[in-house]
């Protein structure tokens, strides 16, 4: 006979799911992503994606061993922290910079508010925060994806940095529309007036200037998609994010062009920037959202419409990481307002 | 099809396990040579014991007697000696005395012909006495005494009697068979709890994977004016309150009972148990159950006498094919572990499982995430992970408050979580501490 049996509390049983195989499922998921950084930047977007995932385990690693709490590295959180604060960095950035945002989402906003679960906002976009405005020349430094990974193999002094500067379809619009030329009717003109043409099909591949992880909106979506089939991402944030962000580009967008209501582009404004890897990445971190369906309807919708009043009204091009951050100091108001019904609670 | 009834909160889909006991026919258990009768096999008090050591009985003779209000009858499941008054604990912790009786003599019912008794004209106090006399005990698991259950209390009138054929729990199937194979003695016990409640309808609750037991009972539900309503699958379809919702549309107040809204549930174990009890004279000595689990040989419904060990009954389904990682008894959403083979059946136990560390999926606990799974299947539209931060920080009122007692302890929160946080033990625990609590502060 067995001289192992197991003895616990009702339920005797359990869904396949663990901690463990969330953060594995959101790794893999985020894989295509990464790899199309690879593809484009080469050895140079490794060096970023492993600095940044060392530097967050490490730090919550040596934090565990110095206050003697048990070690978490198993559950691989701090591993999914890194490789976001990595997917936010410009491609050609001093390794300095990814490791010092790793360490400040991983210590000062995940581990001082109590680890895994206790932390109010998101630890990967506060540690790119973070560095945003302490290092801003450096996480404006854009690069174009000239280099191809087998390149930088063949070439390493391509790792250094005499790649080609170039800026982001948004940061060239933002910077571009305070001298709107003639004739230009929305982004994909401004653009090819500025002598940066690029399609639609470019961008939704993610054949531009951006952040290592948020280029390739296909592949974004591909891995979100996979998430959400999993159950593992709940459908209503991305949905409600993208939905609500869409319909303000579209009755808003256009005016700052000359035209009318109703005329914005949407798909640029969807396929540009962090926004799909904010709506299926950021924006869907568990201990930062909301509990209730419900609940993360309204983070979701806030998330739309702090993104557009963000790119459209503020001074920098991007908005996706300081909305969601805004909206997770909601969550515990969220949360109060959208209790679920108790049975027997009316009757 | 018009869309199934179910209840509007919550509720998951764990694997059903079912298929390979639910296709075969009930088999008997061999009698045991020894029989351990616990004298607390039903909530509220112990059966007070009637024997003595060295005492003969005869089958189903009275061996202890409901004692207090809440309490039930224990009778002999088979003839014999007793050896022993022992005290043991069973798999839900309770810890009871027990007669133990070594079988020797003759069998006075076991394959003889039975006088059926006319119950044609016995009134409802009559019948509960005689469910009262024959031990009749809820046999969904909560092992309430059906006399106690069925005295609808002063004031109140029973509107709907429903029969909770749901079977929600993965793995259990022996309702499922006891309704193909006895549904003439069901509708009979329905019959006679009508006689009992006089309710105003009657409905069997029943989730739509038990197509055949729907087909089987319709001819008959028609006659005696029974609705049969098929239920979506999804657990738990069978707690009461659900069932209750699922059905009639009603929601049971909290802290109430489901009579409240005119509402009385019996389970088919139980219905079948009644039928016996009145009819045939017979008290509750044997039940079936479902033996089964990914490390049983040959998974089945078996028909077994309490008092035979849990091990008698997995060596009838031909034992384990490969190393067993959990001992459940009753379903695995609700049901007990347990390590104790020797183990003895009583009225309450519903199935006997053996499951594989495949099928428990056991994890290290970590800390919450917040994910909101939990919140996502409550049935009771609670929040376990508010609740449990609570707890966990000791503020039993604030829990309180947030619905602790309203909780059913179905476990669908802790199934689901990924955090594999045992959200169920710590809210089973924390109640048990608030009542101590409060009962300290007013003495």
């Amino acid at each position: 006979m067995t001289d192992q049996i197991l003895i616990s509390s009702s339920p005797q049983i359990h869904a396949p799911l663990s901690t463990r195989r969330v953060m594995v499922a959101v790794l893999l998921a985020l894989v295509p992503a990464g790899l199309w950084s690879f593809y484009l930047f080469g050895l140079r977007s490794l060096a970023v994606i492993g600095a940044s995932v060392a530097a967050a385990m490490v730090t919550e690693g040596l934090l565990n061993l110095v206050f003697h709490r048990k070690q978490s590295l198993g559950d691989l959180s701090a591993a999914v922290t890194g490789l976001l604060v990595a997917y936010n960095m410009p491609p050609a950035i001093p390794l300095y910079i990814p490791v010092v945002a790793s360490v400040f989402a991983i210590a000062v906003v995940k581990w001082s508010f109590g680890g895994l679960g206790a932390n109010w906002m998101n630890p990967a976009l506060a540690g790119r925060v973070f560095v945003f405005f302490s290092w801003g020349k450096d996480m404006a430094h854009w690069t174009l994806p000239s280099v191809t990974g087998l390149d930088a193999i063949t070439r390493p002094s391509l790792m250094e940095a005499d790649v080609v500067s170039g800026p982001t379809p948004l940061g060239s619009v933002k910077v571009a529309l305070s001298h709107l030329p003639q004739g230009v009717d929305g982004p994909m003109r401004l653009l090819e007036s500025e002598g940066m043409p690029t399609s639609y099909l470019d961008l939704f591949l993610g054949r531009m200037a951006g952040s290592l992880g948020e280029m390739s909106a296909m592949l974004i979506l591909l891995g979100g998609v996979v998430l959400i089939l999993m159950r593992i991402v709940d459908w209503r944030i991305p949905l409600a994010y993208l939905a609500s962000f869409s319909l303000l580009v579209w009755c808003f967008d256009g005016l700052q062009y000359g035209m009318g209501f109703f005329t914005g582009d949407v798909l640029f404004q969807l396929l540009t920037g962090g926004l799909m890897l904010g709506a299926f990445f950021m924006a869907t971190d568990m201990p930062t959202t909301p509990l209730t369906g419900t609940g993360k309807l309204i983070f979701a919708l806030g998330c739309g419409i702090l993104t557009f009043v963000i790119r459209r009204f503020g001074n920098l091009p991007e908005g996706v990481s300081l909305a969601i951050i805004f909206m997770n100091i909601w969550v515990p108001l969220i949360d109060r307002w959208t209790k679920p019904s108790r049975y027997g609670a009316s009757a | 099809m018009n869309r199934l009834k179910t209840f509007s909160r919550g509720g998951i889909h764990p694997p059903d396990g079912k298929a390979t006991t639910a296709g075969q026919p009930i088999k008997n258990a061999p009698l045991p040579a020894r029989a351990v009768v616990p004298f607390s096999q039903h909530i509220g008090a112990p059966a007070r014991s009637l024997v003595e050591v060295g005492q003969r009985v005869e089958e189903a003779q009275l061996i202890g007697e409901a004692t207090g209000f809440v309490s039930a009858s224990v009778h002999a499941p088979i003839p014999g000696t007793v050896k022993e008054i022992k005290s043991l604990y069973l798999p839900s912790g309770v810890k009871t005395e027990a007669a133990v009786i070594e079988l020797d003599g003759a069998f006075s019912r076991l394959g003889k012909p039975i006088a059926q008794r006319d119950w044609s004209d016995l009134e409802s106090d009559a019948l509960l006495a005689i469910l009262k006399e024959q031990g009749v005990v809820g046999q969904g698991g909560a092992t309430f005494p059906s006399h106690v259950k069925f005295a609808v209390p002063k004031g109140k009138s029973c509107e709907a009697l429903l029969v909770n054929a749901a079977e929600c729990e993965p793995f259990l199937s022996a309702d499922h068979r006891l309704m193909l194979e006895r549904t003439e003695d069901l509708i009979e016990g329905i019959r006679m709890v009508q006689r009992i409640l006089q309710p105003q309808r009657t409905v069997i609750g029943i989730e739509s994977n038990k197509q055949n037991a729907i087909d089987a009972l319709i001819p008959h539900a028609k006659r005696e004016g029974i609705d049969v309503v098929p239920l979506k699958v999804k657990y738990p379809q069978g707690a009461e309150k659900n069932l209750v919702e699922a059905v009639l549309g009603r929601e049971v107040p909290a802290g109430k009972l489901p009579i409240e809204v005119g509402a009385i549930i019996a389970n088919v174990g139980t219905l079948i148990s009644v039928c016996e009890a009145v009819r045939d004279n017979k008290p509750v000595i044997e039940r079936v159950l479902t033996v089964a689990g990914g490390a049983i040989a040959q998974p089945g419904n078996i028909r077994a006498r309490v008092g035979c060990t849990y091990r008698d009954l997995i060596e009838e389904c031909g034992g384990f094919t490969e190393e067993p990682v959990k001992f459940i008894s009753g379903g695995p959403m609700m049901g007990f572990a347990f390590t104790d083979l020797d183990t003895p059946v009583t009225k309450g136990t519903s199935g006997i499982l053996a499951l594989t560390a495949k099928e428990v999926n056991a994890f290290t606990q970590t800390s919450c995430l917040s994910c909101g799974f939990c919140v996502n299947v409550c049935p009771m539209g609670l929040s376990p992970t508010s609740i449990f931060k609570n707890v966990e920080h000791e503020r039993l009122d604030e829990a309180a408050s947030l619905g602790l007692d309203d909780c059913v302890l179905c476990g669908s929160c802790a199934f689901v979580c990924p955090a594999h946080i045992p959200l169920v033990s710590a809210f089973r625990a924390a109640r048990g501490r608030r009542r101590r609590l409060s009962a300290r502060n007013r003495g």
